[in-house]
């Protein structure tokens, strides 16, 4: 039966606690320009949601505000949006975990999802790819369990847990389900690592059992790297572990533009960041006003559809969407001459604000 | 053992009773093959002794504990239905819930849930899996309890089964048996502004929904005798007794009432009686007492605010939740509660499909709304299911905006718009 409704009430003014409020961390680099970017827009388009924000900063640690308030903030408003920490080679304290980490250990933010696609009018080496990359974030490589027994001798251990995989693939699935997807492949390298990845492998084998209407197969990390390059569009959803979920994240994002046009999100049961899907903070470009502001405002787009607010949310990614396709004003990462100011005000223009 | 084994094939094979435990088959030569199969039946239940039953057991017992995820039915295997659970469907805040709109009147109070759901802004996604009312194979039930296992939530209208195969299992019956949702709840309060028989109505049914009459084990013996089982445990008795008490603990209650036959069917309902007598030992501060079923349906039709929580077994839960809801207001009011171990189901209360009036625009779309409530709460978004369940209350109580089954005029459309309004101007405090 046709459903129509009394016309939608969303540009009511609306009393703040009608606000909803959302955590912001610039991050290092550009991110507190994009950031900036992203606030404008916000403003233009007149979103009901304030900003909670907090400096955080592993290189300039003296700034950084506590990760304990961070975290309560996250975990109180349920969002956030997060430019790039950058991790430092070296550690300040000694300490192996990196604050990147130890904010996704804080608020077990396990999954990590890039979302993959190419826009309208960004020159890349392939058109229409659409992937969805899903990482597991807090095991594996990444567990910062590393000691040196005998001297010259460094042992680094990857952890990987029945339970974490497990729910890593089971959100792969549930994901699919979500968006009408119909594939989800494995990435692993269970031919060595047989036991570690081997576990990964047969927990998404489980879960995949559930789910009778989704294709699921799987591929060797090495093979799927090769893959990506040749042919992009055989995938839909790929679910990995920690590092490898990092490097095709960053594969991938290259194909089809670069770091400044993917966005990315990390989910807890409870809470979601969004941040850009390649992490680099881009510290060369520091000041100077030409880092592209496409990944945040995506992300700031992803997190209005989220949170229930579609018609903000595809507000801003119609307008980015129509400044690419314009091709007019492009920053310098995709070929153009434009700063990241120009570029705003052009996202700002192509709203649609009623 | 199939699950339900052809009538017709037994029929024919019941003249054969006594040749077949002689096993003669070359009397046998035309029903060579259903005796076979019927013999086997007969076998494992007439010989298979303690010992082969505790094998079985043990074997689906280890079954259970060495793979993490259930496969297949586990349609009355009573020991297999303990499984490990997986991580639930909730991502970032959002809940994913299976939706089941089954037949008549359900997809277009779907409808109405999922539309209330956007403005009021609630997180939740609907898987939407449809059971084809007509078909033979069970195929989309499987896939539909295979969805609510992994989302672990489920919303539900009243699934038909026409199919008249009586190897097609009701599928409301076996969404419940499969999910092992041992208790049915329904919350029966009045509305101020219904005008039904007995007004301030409070009273919460507590059922049993898994076994007794449902137990599905059905058999005609000589032709013309059928026997029907009903199966009563102490496990699954007591489940339901302690969910009662400790629901009536948790929300201030003074008193459960457990309702039986006890006086005909000694044994069953007794046990039954005797077990929720001993878990009432374990709450000193409520009340207990039991009434017959016969008398407690003329107590609830002239007297209903003498009860307060009433917990009994599965047919007489189906008679008296009925029976209260006629009392006030219909059925198109109410919801009901589903709740296992692991999985939980909301759905109308009365479990009525609605045919007739299906596309009509007249469906009362409160008791499905109230099943959404009821659902937010589970998923502990409390501040949402508080806003529909405020603009579901205005809409009755003040508004007076009724569909025909309460004497109104409105249609399906005017109340939910009504709702969707009071849901907009209600602000949900995030």
């Amino acid at each position: 039966m046709a459903f129509s409704c009394s016309k939608i009430l969303l540009n009511d003014d609306l009393s703040s606690d009608k606000k909803r409020k959302c955590t912001l961390i610039p991050g290092d680099g550009v991110g507190p320009e994009l950031v900036h970017s992203v606030i404008e827009v916000f403003k233009a388009a007149n979103v009901p949601v304030t900003f909670d924000m907090f400096f955080l900063s592993e290189i300039q640690h003296s700034l950084s505000a506590p990760l304990d308030a961070v975290a309560n903030s996250i975990t109180t408003n349920g969002i956030c949006l997060k430019g790039v920490l950058t991790s430092p080679d070296y550690s300040r304290t000694g300490e192996l975990q990196t604050l990147n980490m130890k904010l996704r250990r804080a608020l077990d933010l396990y999954a990590n999802v890039v979302h993959v696609k190419s826009l309208p009018g960004v020159k890349a080496r392939y058109h229409d790819v659409d992937v969805v990359i899903i990482r597991e974030q807090i095991e594996g490589e990444y567990s910062a369990l590393e000691h040196e027994s005998v001297r010259g001798v460094v042992e680094c251990l990857k952890i990987v847990t029945a339970k974490r995989s497990q729910r890593i693939a089971k959100f792969a699935f549930d994901y699919a389900v979500r968006n009408n997807r119909k594939k989800v492949t494995a990435v692993h390298k269970a031919n060595i690592m047989k036991l570690g990845d081997g576990l990964f492998l047969k927990s998404c084998r489980d879960i995949s059992t559930l789910y009778p209407k989704i294709e699921f197969e799987t591929m060797i990390v090495d093979n799927a790297t090769m893959q990506m390059v040749s042919n992009p569009y055989q995938f839909d959803i790929l679910v990995m572990p920690n590092l490898y979920g990092n490097i095709i994240d960053n594969l991938a994002s290259g194909l089809v533009g670069g770091a400044g046009i993917v966005p990315g999100s990390s989910f807890s049961d409870d809470c979601v960041v969004f941040e850009p899907g390649a992490r680099h903070s881009f510290a060369e470009a520091v000041g100077k006003n030409l880092a592209n502001p496409t990944a945040l405002l995506l992300c700031a787009s992803k997190m209005l559809n989220h949170i229930n607010l579609p018609y903000y949310g595809d507000m801003i990614r119609n307008a980015v969407n129509n400044v690419l396709k314009d091709g007019k004003i492009k920053t310098k990462d995709i070929g153009g001459h434009a700063t990241t100011d120009e570029f705003t005000f052009a996202v700002i223009n192509h709203l649609n604000v009623q | 053992m199939p699950i339900a084994d052809d009538r017709r094939k037994k029929r024919s094979s019941v003249h054969f009773t006594s040749l077949c435990f002689r096993t003669l088959p070359a009397l046998a030569t035309s029903f060579t093959r259903i005796c076979k199969n019927w013999q086997f039946c007969v076998y494992k239940n007439a010989f298979g002794t303690s010992d082969q039953r505790n094998i079985k057991e043990d074997k689906l017992k280890e079954k259970s504990q060495e793979s993490t995820i259930p496969h297949g039915l586990l349609h009355k295997h009573p020991f297999a239905k303990k499984v490990t659970t997986l991580p639930k469907a909730r991502y970032g805040g959002r809940h994913a819930v299976t939706m089941l709109p089954g037949g008549g009147i359900g997809p277009e109070l779907m409808s109405y849930v999922k539309e209330v759901f956007k403005y009021g802004g609630v997180p939740v996604d609907f898987e939407t899996v449809q059971i084809h009312p007509t078909s033979d194979s069970n195929e989309d039930l499987e896939y539909a309890i295979t969805s609510i296992r992994r989302n672990g939530v489920g919303i539900k209208g009243n699934i038909e089964t026409k199919s008249l195969d009586t190897s097609v299992i009701s599928r409301n019956v076996a969404i419940r048996n499969q999910l092992d949702l041992f208790v049915n709840v329904v919350h029966c309060k009045s509305y101020a502004g219904v005008a039904g028989q007995h007004q301030n109505v409070d009273i919460v049914i507590v059922r049993q929904n898994t076994e007794g009459e449902y137990a599905m084990l059905e058999h005609e013996s000589p032709p013309g005798v059928v026997e029907s089982m009903k199966v009563i445990t102490a496990q699954n008795s007591e489940r339901v007794a302690r969910y009662a008490f400790e629901f009536a603990r948790k929300n201030n209650r003074k008193k459960v009432t457990t309702v039986h036959k006890a006086n005909i069917m000694k044994l069953s309902d007794g046990l039954y009686l005797e077990t929720a007598r001993n878990v009432a030992k374990e709450y000193p501060e409520i009340q207990h007492n039991d009434m017959i079923i016969d008398n407690c349906c003329m107590q609830l039709v002239s007297n209903p605010h003498q009860f307060d929580v009433m917990s009994m077994p599965n047919l007489y839960g189906s008679i008296v939740s009925n029976v209260i809801c006629g009392l006030i207001g219909g059925a198109g009011l109410l919801s009901g509660r589903n709740f296992g171990d692991y999985y939980a189901v909301f759905e109308p209360g009365t479990r009525n499909t609605g045919t007739a009036i299906a596309g009509k625009n007249i469906a009362n779309p409160i008791a499905m709304l109230n099943a959404s409530v009821d659902m937010l709460e589970y998923l502990n978004l409390k501040p949402y299911a508080n806003t529909i369940k405020l603009a579901v209350e205005k809409t009755i109580n003040e508004d007076l905006i009724h569909t025909p089954d309460l004497k109104g005029n409105a249609s399906s459309l005017d109340v939910v718009q009504n709702i969707i309004r009071h849901v907009q101007t209600l602000s949900v405090k995030w």
